[in-house]
């Protein structure tokens, strides 16, 4: 029997029986999905042709990794990661910068900025999709048309970049909402102490606001990138990961094979390889993150 | 050669917008004449407009109306790093993701100027601050000291023609203050720099300034040598303001006007001649039957069997070297301005004496005393002083006098 003053009576029998619920709800909840998972993607198991059954080996992963689509899909998703970081985190910094100014109207300015968060995604998608981006009633298109441009096709002929618009407008306020918050923090004596040692606003904000981001940067990129690397809804509804192969991320070609191709024991080898790429990011960026908040 | 000239100096803030708005001033006319290489510390209660002076100085705010001179120039328009200054701020403000040198040298980099000159610059602050191991260091990992250090280094790297300094002693602990005061005085001495300093700190203002500036509700109250504010204060809040513990005051009536001074007469029916003229400085003159305020500091009261006062003591403060006893107003208006300190609140009520190390009282006895008729003060209604007739003699010393390079270069003088 461990004794109370060490403060730590972890792995006694008592402790244990009342982690019990929480854990095996946890293990329920994680391990179960995981374990099914790996164990449909080495069976035969196609929806479509109910009797070829049994254990696949590694045909599952060896038709995947061979299989072209998945390297599309793979770099769709980094493209897409990638791209969407980017234009939050710069856009993000900008904003929030301005929206630290004072100006007339500048409460409601942010909650415009901010609303954008608070729709979801499916709908986000489908405003795009019929209002902004639409080729005929669009108003990117009547926009065009000012201008007397022809008007876009936009998931036709740039499905990617489309997706990268409309993730980035939903993800912008997050982006946003977390830097401002940061740059609101930054000691005003040290912004005036710089323009003493004559620093403009140019100066300013490389040499002490972005510095002061820092940190709430790596933040963002790290939430960002859990949820980014598994962006569905707005494929779905927009292209459907069209044309062809164009706009199809992994989270996009899993759904693929399993429901509409029907061959779950190849959707779940995706599923797997998606787990192992989503734990590498996570492992480096992680990592990146945590000495980056060390200091 | 720098000097600074401030003109008519209003400040206003605008509070809220549109039909709403108010505006609250904040400085209400400041002028101030500021001599090259002088040392002008800015006092006065919390709220009094010191830093907002200051700032409009640095140009970190722009003045409502009034003019700015620097060296003769106008510089109400002129950007802060423009003008010349360099600023030490109480949070220190260092930049957190640079290191000491680049701290230091950040104002060169700005300006452009060559690796090889900053370095060489900064390593020359560096040398004059002891700063030398330290310059790779982030700020994160110096003690307070240091970092006021590191404050005041990014500060001479400029080269700035007057340096300004809001409380920057504030956060150190007092041994450390000390130490910092006597470094910040030596550094005054060796860049031959004019120095303007805001504080709270009786003691840094008295033993580091030229001149003092003592505000209160965005007015200049009194501008002059510590030595003269103290014995020679324009108004009751400048006698009260200067000098610790506070001046004590008491309501008394005028019994007698004439060429050597006032007769006023005490709570005990005594009578006393003061030596201060009759009338006072906007030409208001005292005549018999004036109520007037009498103020004596506490150092200036004495035991004394056949003094004018009696009272009990209520609480007894032994310093060793000094005892204060505090006692109630001799007139039994109010009691002992228990605490030490009186706030602002009760500044009239309860006098100090201070005494001797060595007075054997005990609290609960009753004691008599006295006070020193030539170093009293007389105050009229309004607050305003009628000034001792014999200008103390120390009031026109300057700091330099109490350093000894320049007790030194007297002797020689008169060898
Ligand atoms: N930006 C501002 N807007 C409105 N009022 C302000 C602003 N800055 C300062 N004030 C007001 O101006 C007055 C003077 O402020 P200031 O900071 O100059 O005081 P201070 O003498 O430095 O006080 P302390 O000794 O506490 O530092 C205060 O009453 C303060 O409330
Ligand atoms: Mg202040």
């Amino acid at each position: 029997m461990r004794t109370r003053a060490s403060g730590r009576t972890v792995g006694g029998l008592r402790t244990l029986s009342l982690q019990a619920p929480a854990v095996s709800l946890l293990l329920m909840w994680m391990l179960v999905p995981l374990v099914m998972t790996l164990w449909f993607s080495f069976q035969r198991y196609n929806l479509m042709m109910p009797s070829v059954s049994g254990f696949a080996g590694v045909d599952n992963y060896y038709y995947l990794l061979t299989d072209p689509s998945l390297w599309t899909a793979m770099g769709n998703t980094l493209l897409l990661v990638g791209w969407v970081l980017v234009a939050t985190v710069v856009g993000g910094t900008l904003l929030a910068v301005l929206l630290q100014q004072e100006f007339f109207g500048r409460g409601v300015a942010r909650l415009f900025v901010i609303a954008p968060f608070f729709i979801m995604p499916t709908v986000s998608a489908l405003v795009w999709k019929n209002m902004m981006m639409h080729p005929v009633n669009g108003i990117l298109a009547w926009v065009a048309g000012l201008f007397g441009l022809p008007a876009i096709d936009w998931f036709a002929s740039l499905p990617l970049t489309s997706i990268v618009i409309i993730v980035t407008w939903q993800w912008l306020p997050f982006a946003v909402l977390i830097l401002l918050t940061a740059i609101q923090s930054l000691d005003d004596d040290q912004v005036e102490a710089a323009r003493m040692d004559g620093a403009g606003p140019v100066a300013i904000f490389f040499y002490i606001t972005l510095p002061h981001l820092k940190r709430a940067i790596s933040v963002v990129v790290m939430i960002e990138m859990i949820f980014l690397l598994t962006i569905f809804a707005e494929i779905f509804v927009t292209t459907s990961g069209g044309p062809g192969l164009a706009s199809t991320n992994l989270a996009y070609l899993i759904y693929i094979r399993a429901l509409l191709d029907f061959d779950v024991g190849g959707a779940s080898a995706g599923g797997v390889i998606a787990i192992i790429l989503a734990n590498i990011v996570a492992f480096f960026l992680v990592r990146t993150v945590a000495k980056n908040l060390e200091n | 050669m720098s000097t600074l000239t401030l003109k008519n100096i209003v400040k206003e803030f605008t509070s809220g917008s549109g039909a709403s708005a108010s505006t609250t001033q904040v400085i209400k006319g400041v002028d101030l004449e500021v001599k090259d290489q002088e040392f002008v510390v800015f006092v006065g209660p919390s709220g009094c407009g010191k830093s907002t002076l200051m700032r409009m100085i640095a140009g970190l705010e722009n003045a409502t109306s009034g003019d700015i001179l620097i060296d003769g120039k106008r510089m109400n328009d002129i950007g802060p790093a423009e003008r010349g200054l360099a600023m030490v701020f109480q949070s220190y403000a260092l930049y957190p993701h640079m290191t000491v040198g680049e701290n230091m040298g950040f104002s060169l980099k700005l300006a452009g100027v060559s690796k090889e000159e900053r370095a060489e610059k900064v390593n020359a602050a560096a040398e004059v601050l002891q700063l030398g191991p330290l310059l790779d260091r982030k700020p994160k990992a110096l003690s307070g000291g240091q970092r006021q250090r590191v404050a005041i280094g990014r500060a001479i790297v400029r080269n700035p023609s007057i340096f300004l300094f809001d409380e920057p002693l504030s956060n150190l602990d007092a041994a450390l203050r000390v130490q910092m005061r006597i470094e910040l005085a030596r550094l005054h001495a060796e860049l031959k720099a004019t120095m303007i300093y805001v504080t709270h700190d009786q003691v840094e203002a008295m033993t580091m300034a030229d001149k003092i500036v003592v505000l209160q509700g965005g007015v200049v109250e009194q501008v002059g040598s510590p030595m003269e504010l103290y014995h020679h204060p324009r108004n009751r809040f400048v006698a009260g303001f200067i000098g610790s513990p506070k001046m004590n005051f008491l309501d008394i009536t005028v019994t007698g006007v004439a060429g050597e001074g006032v007769t006023v007469r005490l709570p005990d029916g005594s009578e006393r001649l003061i030596p201060v003229v009759s009338q006072t400085e906007d030409g208001a003159s005292v005549i018999v039957g004036d109520s007037l305020t009498l103020g004596v500091r506490p150092e200036h009261l004495m035991l004394d069997a056949q003094g004018p006062f009696s009272g009990q003591v209520q609480v007894i403060e032994r310093l060793g070297g000094v005892t204060s006893l505090y006692l109630a107003t001799p007139d039994g208006s109010g009691d002992a301005p228990i605490g030490g300190l009186k706030s602002d609140e009760q500044s009239d009520s309860g006098w100090i004496l201070m005494a001797d190390g060595d007075v054997n009282s005990r609290v609960g006895d009753s004691i008599r005393y006295g006070f020193d008729t030539e170093r009293a003060h007389l105050f009229t209604r309004e607050g305003l002083a009628l000034q001792n007739l014999n200008r103390h003699p120390l009031t026109s010393l300057t700091r330099q006098d109490n350093s000894l390079s320049s007790a030194s270069a007297a002797q020689e003088a008169r060898a």
